[in-house]
């Protein structure tokens, strides 16, 4: 049973605030926003989504800088309110089309009118967007999504795609467009987030891919619509022992360890022809969730190099080339690598013609940082620093520096290979021919190359 | 015609001064907006009743401006009624009186054609709290629960617990839970069913406390009718409704295998679900249907892992959170099962510290022969991390997988070399655990001393890692040349050294030094014993003191206390009793496994609520088809005696079926586990007994086997047994605690049958056919633990044997109880011929 839920900006001002069941004392946000403030400062470590202060459980979830939160005084199910709570900020989403602090605090009341039919005297209720429409009375207040900071994995298709049309996903799911008539469209974006371990001689330690298909339907009328993958995909670990001879990376089939799917999904014909029915509910949803340890080919080759050049001073050289296609083009690349504690100065060289680089040294983390506006596929860049030490280095100056770690963005990739043969939507009429747009993109959770 | 505003003492609190003006404007405003009928009238009262609200968002005391809300509440606007309602669910408490206004309109609202304003209003009704005015709710919850729309009745069923919460009698006196039974069992929309089910659960637990009548009706709610008929309608309900109906037969008590298959294979698909809460509680399910099935439970184990790794992979970091602890909790348990997952527990770059520290838990738990090298090498990454408390945690994962024995002899080498990187914290770390290390392993010594020895205690500022350099220092003063003049120095600093912890520790290590080494430590020992002794800490005061003495009555004396002969640590004591785990394993998925404490030391006694009374009746209950037993089982498990019982028994005895024969496969899981948690074995000297056995001989103590053996009847006929028994593990436990000892004796197994002798199973089916019957069992090679009942053919009379078996001696220890004492021999010499035969079939 929740006992409260409430929005907090990054600066602690109540956005929203909901009291289910009046047992949780007074003062409730404030201690909660103090302790995450404050948590174990010294060791700058970040306080975990779940705490317990004087018999009060405090649950959270950061969405777009804010906090979403709920008490509860009960032992209950935390995933049930870390999940509630992230389909709340969603549900919030659909209707509002952009969630950010603005938006909420526009909307406030009907992020209210929400919250009462989402949760009844701390009971969850429905937190399908659809289903909550004939309960909500108030019009979105749109704010003005050109101007706002890119928030979400939708964000990114905003830059580079010429065919997307910009606000489209920032487009609240129940608010009319100005002419009247909305817009019949589909979105399918397949996001991949990978993580890759190279070891110092290159090696890759340990690679995974943990990607979300994810839908946001405009349709209107519910058309049930099929979805198909890939016609080999295999799920399981063992049943990608009859595929084996196939080299693993050279185009052989996708295997995926494990998946799991919507409510929404029907399986009937999928272990047939790996094609998913369902009828997409309004709004944002994962249709699948899928995670992959199989080998695959990693974006980027990482090489870093530390070595020591005279008593107080050692050369950094690091490297990537981007192991993809050269139609496709990565952006948004920071490759970060701490150095010594002793490091005093960095003076960086970048390659002949560089164009969209940015380098620094952060003195307070002790961390050289290179940034690229974009990288095309099959391209490759290399960046020199020459580091001044405080003192004379003693040893091993590899234990003392890195790892290197890298953050990017690929759209239109997927590494896993995963893809959607086709988007079907049962016709309505003949005319009837909605948007669809089926996206890919790949991301780094963490992408990391050892010293 | 304004009503006069409240006093102005009550208005906005002084705390919030700029609110006080914003609070009479609105006040002002809303006043004359009252009566307007203006046409643009509403759109003027919405911007008000906003600003009013995000006051009170705010947390600015708004209340003084009740009276006017409710003046302006009178409307058609859907909208306007709705911020209404809100402002009035806030506030009416501190305004009774003019709450009353209120009621007027929302009990004609709740008669409104339009079903969502009926909803609406009554949902208001009961979200008022007053509780003068529970009159006005018991008509329109009565009608609101046959209301023809699913949305009325939804609303209408939490109704029902929000008035139990304002006035318990006036909820049970309208028969209200009896309705809301009723429409759980037929109500055709799911979410109605969700909430009277989430109703009943409430009422029924809080009424618990005063009325038995209470405890069987969520006796019912546990019945398999019920629980059967929600199960089949689980897909209908929304995700949230599912994980309360999962939860609810989590508790469930089946009756027979049949039953756990049926259950297991309808919820089969439910972990596939995208929503992590939805996986975790079907988990629950299958994991405590399952507990007394080793090997299906194992399976279960094998089943989960795929999904718990997919969702640690999806969703928000704070989700895979959540799920990463309930997977940290059962790779504690089941190590073993996880040791080939190794990789999916290294640390992300992008982990949140929360993360890696769980994660640094797991990846030290499932260190085995086959992956040790890989998992330290990994740890060793770790430890020169930029991240400093993870590279600490790191280097500490290391020396506790060194000692569990796996490896030790790279991992001494990998810790000298962390001694290399000098990083202080590394460092002292690193000097921690080399001295743990050589507690355990003596043997290893001579390869740390000699690099200790080169590190100057200079570097080393945290206490922790200076006391464990002096530890050295003085224990192994005789094998490092210049520990004499190194102490001698800190001994110069003795101002200096902040931390009375490491004063301490100079003070033991001078006095082993000078045993060894006297001519060369003897100007520092009184130099030390000087210093102690003007020292304002009262700890170090009082051991120079000590020290002093000792020395002073006899040094032979006192050698013998400081440098006494030392045994090798076998074991570090464990931080959480294995009691403790079990009930954390229980409340799988809630809070108790994120914080890793049940939920009895976080929880107030009031707010326990269904969780944990559900949970002790389901530990209680023997069949739903026997309320009678479960009540009085209930009452005598009050006594403390159950806080002794080991979970073992407690599951055990829940699922033992109606008709009293027992699954064969009963024997809980908890020997599977603790066996394959190398931190418990690897520790455990071979010899002693494991866990569930000792517990067992903590009941002995309780049972009360101080009891002197009764005086042996004459021989009695030979005795037949009743094929087919009847005793629940209350009545037992009560039964032995009340009877005296017939019986002690040691009797031999056959070497065939001890040999056989591989699980408990094999013991209890060859007892079984004898008509003995298994109560409860436990333990692991060497060491099993029954205990065996028999009834007198024809006869109530039961017997009761704790039998114990050694299968390294083929011996066991019978402890027989009778309540008939005449036959008492006959059933020993039955019992006895019965165990001989083990292994001969």
């Amino acid at each position: 049973m929740i006992s409260q839920f409430f929005v907090l900006s990054q600066r602690g001002d109540h956005i929203v605030f909901r009291d289910y069941r009046g047992e949780v004392p007074k003062g409730s946000a404030e201690i909660f926003f103090r302790k995450v403030k404050f948590w174990n400062e010294d060791e700058a470590e970040e306080a975990p989504p779940v705490f317990n202060i004087d018999g009060v459980n405090y649950v959270h979830v950061k969405v777009a800088g804010l906090f979403f939160v709920v008490t509860t005084m009960v032992n209950i199910s935390p995933s049930l309110l870390l999940e509630l709570l992230q389909r709340i900020a969603r549900v919030t989403k659909d209707y509002l089309g952009v969630l950010n602090e603005d938006s909420l605090r526009k909307n406030f009341i009907l992020v209210y009118e929400l919250l009462d039919e989402v949760i009844d005297f701390g009971y969850p209720q429905t937190t399908s967007t659809e289903a909550l429409k004939s309960y909500i009375f108030n019009e979105p207040i749109m704010v003005d999504a050109g101007r706002l900071p890119p928030l979400g994995p939708a964000a990114m298709f905003m830059q580079g795609t010429k065919r997307m049309p910009g606000t489209a996903v920032t487009k609240s799911v129940v608010a009319n467009e100005p002419g009247g008539k909305k817009r019949e469209e589909i979105f399918v974006d397949i996001i991949e987030k990978i993580s890759v371990t190279f070891s110092s001689s290159g090696y890759i330690l340990t690679s995974e891919i943990d990607g979300t298909i994810q839908m946001k339907s405009y349709l209107s009328g519910n058309p049930e619509i099929r979805l198909a993958l890939n016609e080999d995909l295999g799920i399981g670990k063992n049943s990608s022992s009859t595929h084996d001879y196939r080299s693993s990376s050279g185009g052989g089939s996708v295997v995926l360890d494990d998946c799991n799917f919507h409510e929404s999904v029907q399986l009937d014909s999928f272990d047939i022809d790996r094609t998913l029915h369902l009828i997409p509910p309004d709004g944002e949803f994962p249709v699948m969730n899928y995670r992959m340890t199989q080998e695959f080919k990693p974006p980027f080759r990482v090489t870093a190099l530390i070595e020591e050049a005279g008593p107080s001073r050692a050369e950094v050289l690091l490297k990537i080339r981007a192991d993809f296609p050269a139609n496709v083009t990565a952006n948004t690349i920071t490759v970060q690598m701490p150095v010594p504690s002793y490091t005093m100065r960095a003076s960086f060289e970048l390659e002949a013609g560089a164009v969209g680089q940015t380098t620094d040294f952060k003195e307070g983390t002790r961390r050289l940082e290179w940034n690229l506006k974009k990288i095309v596929g099959g391209s490759e860049h290399t960046l020199r620093a020459k580091l001044t030490f405080s003192q004379e280095t003693h040893g091993n100056l590899t234990k003392e520096a890195g790892p290197v770690n890298m953050n990017f963005t690929i759209p239109m990739y997927n590494a896993s290979k995963l893809q959607v043969r086709y988007l079907q939507i049962a016709k309505k009429s003949k005319t009837y021919n909605p948007y669809r747009w089926v996206r890919y993109v790949t991301q780094a959770n963490s992408y990391v190359a050892r010293l | 015609m304004a009503p006069t505003a409240p006093s102005p003492a009550k208005s906005a609190s002084p705390s919030q001064p700029s609110g006080k003006s914003e609070v009479s404007d609105l006040k002002q405003q809303l006043r004359q907006l009252a009566g307007s009928r203006a046409p643009d009238a509403d759109d003027q009262r919405r911007d008000v009743f906003k600003r009013v609200i995000s006051c009170m968002t705010a947390g600015i005391d708004v209340s003084a401006a009740f009276g006017e809300m409710v003046l302006c509440s009178a409307t058609s606007d859907v909208v306007l009624k709705k911020m209404c309602y809100l402002y009035v669910g806030v506030h009416a408490r501190a305004h009774p009186d003019l709450a009353l206004l209120t009621i007027n309109f929302l009990q004609r609202d709740c008669r409104d054609q339009d079903p969502t304003i009926r909803g609406l209003a009554l949902r208001s009704l009961c979200s008022l709290r007053v509780p003068n005015l529970v009159e006005y709710l018991v008509t329109p919850l009565t009608t609101g629960l046959k209301d023809p729309s699913a949305y009325v009745r939804m609303v209408a069923a939490v109704g029902a617990a929000k008035l139990y919460h304002i006035s318990a009698t006036t909820c049970l006196d309208a028969d209200l839970p009896a309705a809301l039974k009723a429409l759980m069992l037929s109500d055709p929309d799911a979410q109605v069913v969700a909430n009277c089910l989430h109703s009943l659960l409430e009422i029924w637990t809080l009424e618990a406390a005063n009325s038995e009548a209470a405890g069987r009706e969520i006796e019912t709610l546990y019945s398999k009718p019920v629980v059967f008929y929600l199960l089949n309608k689980i897909k209908e309900f929304s995700e949230w409704a599912q994980c309360h109906v999962l939860e609810l037969a989590s508790k469930f008590i089946p009756s027979d295998n049949n039953e756990i298959f049926d259950i297991m294979n309808l919820l089969e698909d439910r972990l596939q679900h995208a929503n992590g809460a939805v996986v975790l509680a079907t988990i629950k399910v299958f994991l405590h249907l399952t507990m007394s099935m080793t090997d299906v439970h194992q399976q279960v184990y094998e089943r989960i892992k795929a999904p718990l790794l997919t969702l640690v992979g999806a969703g928000s970091p704070e989700q895979s959170y959540s799920v990463l602890c309930h997977l940290h909790l059962l790779v504690m348990r089941a190590p073993m099962l996880f040791s080939s997952d190794y990789k999916s527990f290294y640390c992300q770059f992008s982990d949140p510290s929360y993360v890696k520290k769980l994660k640094l838990e797991m990846l030290t738990a499932i260190a085995n022969e086959s992956n040790t090298y890989e998992i330290v090498t990994e740890l060793c990454e770790y430890a020169g991390n930029v991240d400093v408390p993870i590279a600490r945690e790191s280097i500490r994962a290391v020396g506790k997988i060194a000692l569990q024995q796996y490896d030790v002899n790279a991992i001494v080498d990998r810790l000298l070399q962390f001694l290399e990187m000098d990083k202080d914290y590394v460092t002292a770390e690193t000097l921690v655990l080399v001295k743990d290390l050589l507690r355990k392993y003596p043997q290893w010594s001579h390869d740390c001393i000699a690099v200790v020895g080169n590190i100057s205690s200079q570097n080393i500022q945290e206490p922790k890692g200076k006391a464990a350099l002096i530890w050295m220092l003085g224990e192994y003063s005789q094998d490092m040349h210049d520990a004499p003049y190194v102490l001698e120095n800190l001994v110069d600093n003795w101002d200096e050294e902040q931390s009375p912890e490491v004063r301490l520790h100079l003070l033991t290590a001078v006095m082993k030094c000078f045993f060894k080494r006297p001519p060369e430590t003897q100007k520092a020992l009184g130099a030390t014993l000087a210093a102690g002794l003007a020292d304002t800490h009262q700890d170090v005061h009082d051991r120079a003191l000590f020290y002093y003495r000792l020395l002073q009555y006899d040094p032979a004396v006192a050698e013998r206390v400081v440098n006494p002969p030392k045994q090798a640590v076998s074991v570090f004591a464990d931080t959480q009793s294995s009691e403790i785990k079990d009930r954390i394993f229980d409340e799988f998925n809630s809070l108790s496994v994120v914080y890793q404490k049940p939920s009895y030391m976080f929880t107030d006694k009031e707010h326990r609520g269904t969780f944990e009374y559900s949970e002790d009746l389901a530990n209680l209950t023997v069949g739903a088809e026997a309320p009678e037993t479960v009540i009085s089982a209930q009452r005598y498990q009050e006594s403390d005696n159950d806080l002794l019982l080991s979970t073992s028994d407690k599951e055990d005895s829940g699922i033992r079926s109606s008709n009293g024969s027992y699954t064969s496969t009963y024997n809980a899981p908890s020997d599977l586990l603790s066996s394959q948690t190398p931190a418990e074995t690897a520790l455990i000297n071979p010899s002693s007994s494991t866990y569930s056995t000792q517990t067992n001989f903590s009941l002995d103590d309780l049972l009360g086997l101080g009891v002197p053996d009764a005086p042996a009847p004459p021989p009695p006929p030979a005795l037949a047994l009743n094929s087919k028994p009847v005793l629940d593990p209350a009545t037992f436990q009560k039964k032995w605690g009340q009877l005296a000892l017939s019986f002690s004796q040691e009797c031999s197994l056959s070497p065939q049958g001890a040999a056989s002798l591989m699980n408990p199973q094999s013991l209890i089916r060859h007892m079984q056919s004898n008509y003995i019957q298994c109560i409860a069992s436990g333990g692991q090679p060497p060491n099993y633990k029954f205990y065996f009942y028999g009834q007198k053919a024809g006869a109530a009379a039961f017997y009761l044997v704790e039998c114990i078996v050694n299968t390294a001696s083929a011996k066991a220890q019978l402890k027989i109880k009778a309540e008939d004492g005449t036959t008492a021999e006959a059933f020993s010499t039955l019992f006895q011929s019965v165990l001989s035969q083990f292994g001969h079939s």
